[in-house]
């Protein structure tokens, strides 16, 4: 029989990693175009780099919602009082 | 790991206001930033200085750095997005100081800050726009989109105190873990790396502020 301890810890644990496996992929993608574009107009690679930050920490954000989602589950579970 | 990084410590109570740890910590850089301003612009003169062409190269590359954004004069905007800047750097750093728990990595100090770049692109899109011609925003590009355009207001407000407060916990949490895990050595880089994210996450809350209340103003297209 499992607890809700140990299904938060399960939930925790695969929120974590499906959750970070997607951002990292495509912020891959987003910095291979960025460095593309940089690598075709060098001139350009102000605003690139400074686009690429701003949608970067976009692209970031999805993953950290997983790490507060899965720290709610260790730390503030409402089912596990 | 005693404590949960959702929780804060409470230090003291003036009356039945509980004081924590990340309140004292803000006034004491606030205090340090006041101070740290008061006395570099004490002196400053016509013909400047080593330290005050420092200062006037800092104040005039924010300046700059809004006004590309924006494309308009940014003078309105500095004082609002210039000290936002300035007081994440040293927030975000100050928790690489031995003793000092970085005051951006607890849930308060973010949504705060988040919720004063909320009230001031309401401020700023009827100041600058006018009632009528800020409510008539809501309505681009189609009257359908209204219920999408005041949700994503809430929700964008909500993302950039929670994209703050993750990233710099987290890099908090990093340190703790690997310091109980490995010991003395291995956990530099990671700090070096938090400096890193600290700077860049307060590059990007200015850059998200200065876009949100572009939108608000109508100078960026959302």
């Amino acid at each position: 029989m499992m607890t809700i301890q140990m299904l938060s810890i399960i939930g925790a644990v695969v929120g974590v990693v499906l959750g970070t496996i997607a951002p990292a992929i495509m912020e891959g993608r987003a910095v291979t175009a960025a460095m593309d574009g940089i690598a075709r107009q060098p001139e350009a690679a102000d605003s690139l780099s400074r686009t690429l930050f701003v949608g970067l920490a976009m692209i970031e954000t999805m993953a950290i919602y997983c790490l507060l989602v899965s720290l709610m589950l260790l730390f503030a579970n409402p089912f596990a009082r | 790991m005693n404590q949960s990084p959702l929780q804060t410590t409470i230090l003291f109570y003036i009356g039945i206001v509980p004081i924590t740890r990340t309140v004292a910590t803000t006034w004491g850089l606030m205090a340090v930033l006041t101070v740290a301003s008061w006395i570099a612009t004490r002196r400053f003169r016509v013909d400047a200085g080593d330290w005050q062409v420092i200062i006037e190269s800092v104040v005039a590359g924010i300046e700059e750095q809004i006004a590309s954004l924006l494309g308009r004069d940014a003078a309105p905007f500095v004082p609002l997005l210039g000290t936002l800047f300035l007081f994440l750097v040293a927030a975000n750093l100050s928790g690489t100081f031995p003793g000092v728990k970085a005051p951006t990595a607890s849930i308060e100090t973010p949504a705060a800050l988040a919720a004063i770049v909320f009230f001031s692109v309401h401020y700023y899109g009827v100041r600058i726009q006018g009632l009528g011609g800020y409510l008539k925003g809501y309505l681009k590009p189609n009257p359908v989109m209204l219920p999408f355009n005041i949700l994503s207001e809430l929700t964008r407000t909500f993302s950039l105190a929670m994209r703050l407060f993750g990233n710099i916990m987290s890099g908090d949490l990093m340190g703790g873990i690997l310091l109980a895990l490995a010991g003395l050595i291995v956990p530099i880089p990671f700090m070096a790396l938090g400096i890193l994210i600290g700077l860049v996450q307060a590059y990007i809350f200015s850059v998200l502020a200065t876009v949100f209340i572009g939108g608000g103003i109508g100078a960026i297209k959302k």
